[in-house]
């Protein structure tokens, strides 16, 4: 506990808690002929409560990024911690239990079940944490009244516009109270208005407490958000915080 | 360092739950690739079962047959004639204590029975021509198809009751005295069929004619050619031991006793090594069942990486993944086991009432069904759910 302060402490001397993301000197090359160095000595801090848009030409290892910080792939050299948990000392079942409990993911593709309701689409973000059905059940009624679909609950996804299945899996994904909440290009599959709409979830989102990841390689969906990182051939480029008008 | 997390769980209800999301989702594919372990068990239980129905339906018949009926045949003479028993051996058998029942017949030589005159001698159709005594009947729990047994009266004329394959041979059914028959030189008329005799089946290929009819129109020396005698059922073996000296004291060796029921019975245990054949066919088709589920557990994984990335990223550990599929192949094969089981019931029904058998299933073939199908349900799911607990969750994710 106290070592991992003082990390934080030296790197971001105001922050008063751990950073829910800190990357540093973070490297992962795929093998290959020649080898992809997908991330390159990136170092990162992400701090409690923050939007933070990760933003890069296609192939420059934005989702490599995303899968390092939602503990679904170990970095090959570098220190990756999350939510305060040093990632390469935790075995695979300690991994998937940061996973089911800190960690929330949105994809591009949703990744909803067919033919099973928005209310238990969104249950299921509960699924491996032990609570029961009766009560995974209530806490996604909540999320969804909370993203806005609470008059879509048994709704199948065919049932569903795009925009309203992405802030399903929005509502999945946060289900869990997560400390983080990852999201690869969510507005990858939407026209303008509903990527707009989910973008304005994740602001609401953000204003409520959450720290959010977002992966876009799309400039204007960029803009919009407080803080962007961008990055180009496994290296951050530049991290700017813009002031929010 | 921070405390890990609680561990991801699963509850038992969820795994269940989870397991059987693809047999629902996809439920035609369940069925078609659950129908091969069906044809497999129903075989198998079909098998055990006609089987078990089949032994009911002897042990039954021997509850009402009896098994202290012996039969004591001349046999044959150290010279190779067919051998005689004495006229009064009849009586000397009914003087053992625990004998209760005695009866006889004598078989004609070079006799047989026509269905008219014109018929040359030499196609005798294989039937015998026996002089029965009136209670032989009763004796060897003999009944009925038509007409009547011989009677003091019947005996002493020239009427005759025909075994049922005689009966068939001759093409003959009505008994109602319309009916005559050629034997000897002389017309005999039928005055009654016999069912099959299961305790004495000599007498379903001959006709039985009265004792004295036979010694004054026939021939016939009145020598017993065999002797049916029932005796308590405690006191067979006794019986059976001093019999041949009882019946032919000149020449005990000659004489050969025999127990029908051990034959009945042994017939029924004859059939187990055709149950077993088929058993083991059952099993082959049960392996090919099996085959077919592992084949769609395969596909399955396929299919559905993207849903097991999903689960990796919501928190499922690779145990959770395996138990998944796992349940999966079980549920599968469960399918498959609960109707085959059904099926190898009604299958085991209908043949049981179509033969007039008790139908009869063991209780262990429930058993055996269930481990069966737990057995191949867990081996054709243990490589694709391995397949599926190992695939790392990125490249679950990653979609083309
Ligand atoms: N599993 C993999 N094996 C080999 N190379 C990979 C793999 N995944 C990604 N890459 C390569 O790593 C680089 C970064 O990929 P990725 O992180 O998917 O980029 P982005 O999400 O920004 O488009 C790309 O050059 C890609 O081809
Ligand atoms: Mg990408």
């Amino acid at each position: 506990m106290s070592m991992q302060t003082e990390t934080a402490a030296t790197l971001s001397p105001t922050a008063v808690n751990d950073p829910v993301v800190l990357l540093e000197d973070v490297r992962r090359v795929y093998p290959g002929q020649p080898p992809v160095r997908a991330l390159d000595g990136v170092s990162l801090e992400i701090n409690a409560g923050e939007l933070v848009g990760v933003v890069g030409p296609s192939g420059s290892g934005k989702t490599t990024m995303l899968n390092v910080l939602g503990t679904l792939d170990r970095a090959d050299a570098g220190l990756v911690q999350i939510d305060g948990y040093d990632v390469s000392s935790l075995s695979d079942r300690q991994l998937s239990a940061i996973r089911a409990r800190r960690v929330g993911f949105v994809f591009q593709q949703f990744f909803l079940a067919p033919g099973v309701s928005a209310l238990d689409n969104v249950a299921d973000g509960l699924l491996y944490s032990g609570l029961s059905r009766h009560r995974r059940r209530a806490r996604a009624r909540q999320t969804l009244t909370r993203v806005g679909l609470a008059d879509r609950m048994h709704h199948k996804p065919n049932e569903l516009s795009g925009g309203q299945r992405q802030r399903v899996a929005v509502a999945r994904a946060l289900v869990g109270k997560p400390s983080l909440l990852l999201a690869d290009e969510p507005t990858g599959a939407l026209d303008s208005t509903s990527g707009a709409a989910v973008l304005k979830l994740l602001h609401e989102l953000r204003d409520g407490g959450t720290t959010i990841v977002v992966i876009t390689h799309d400039h204007n969906v960029a803009a919009e958000l407080p803080r962007q990182v961008h990055i180009l051939d496994g290296k951050i480029e530049s991290d700017e915080r813009v002031s929010q008008i | 360092m921070k405390a890990a997390p609680a561990p991801s769980r699963l509850r038992p209800r969820d795994t269940l739950r989870v397991a059987s999301s693809g047999v629902r989702t996809r439920p035609l594919r369940a069925v078609l690739s659950a129908l091969g372990i069906a044809v497999g068990i129903a075989a198998m239980v079909t098998v055990v079962g006609v089987s078990a129905s089949s032994r009911e339906q002897v042990n039954e018949q021997l509850r009402n047959l009896g098994t202290n009926l012996l039969t004591v045949s001349a046999g044959q003479t150290l010279a190779g004639g067919e051998s005689k028993l004495p006229e009064d051996s009849v009586d000397m058998v009914a003087r053992i204590g625990p004998v209760t029942t005695v009866s006889a017949i004598g078989t004609i030589n070079d006799m047989s029975v026509y269905r008219n005159q014109h018929i040359p001698v030499e196609e005798t159709n294989g039937l015998a021509v026996n002089a029965a005594r009136t209670d032989l009947l009763d004796t060897v729990s003999g009944t009925l198809a038509s007409g009547r047994w011989l009677d003091d009266a019947l005996a002493k004329y020239p009427t005759v009751v025909l075994g049922a394959n005689a009966a068939e041979r001759l093409g003959i059914t009505q008994t109602d005295g319309s009916v005559e028959v050629w034997l000897g030189d002389e017309w005999f008329t039928v005055v009654g069929i016999l069912d099959p005799v299961p305790l004495a089946p000599e007498l379903d290929s001959a006709a039985m004619i009265g004792w004295p009819v036979a010694a004054d129109e026939l021939g016939f020396d009145g020598s017993p050619t065999t002797i049916y005698e029932r005796s308590d059922e405690s006191a067979v073996e006794d019986v059976r031991v001093v019999l041949p000296a009882t019946v032919n004291p000149a020449n005990p060796e000659e004489v050969s006793v025999s127990r029908p029921s051990d034959a009945l019975a042994a017939q029924a245990a004859a059939d187990e090594t055709l149950t077993t054949l088929l058993l083991a066919l059952g099993g082959v088709a049960l392996l090919v069942g099996g085959i077919g589920v592992a084949n769609t557990m395969v596909i399955a994984v396929l299919e559905r990486r993207s849903e097991i990335g999903l689960r990796r990223a919501l928190g499922a550990t690779r145990p959770h993944i395996r138990r998944q599929f796992l349940g999966e192949s079980l549920l599968l094969a469960g399918l498959g086991g609960v109707g085959g089981a059904a099926m190898g019931g009604v299958a085991t029904l209908a043949f049981a009432t179509y033969r007039d058998w008790p139908p009869a299933m063991p209780l262990w073939v429930l058993g055996g069904a269930a481990a069966a199908t737990i057995v191949v349900g867990a081996i054709a799911g243990a490589y694709p759910a391995a397949r599926a607990a190992r695939l790392p969750p990125t490249a679950a994710l990653a979609t083309i």
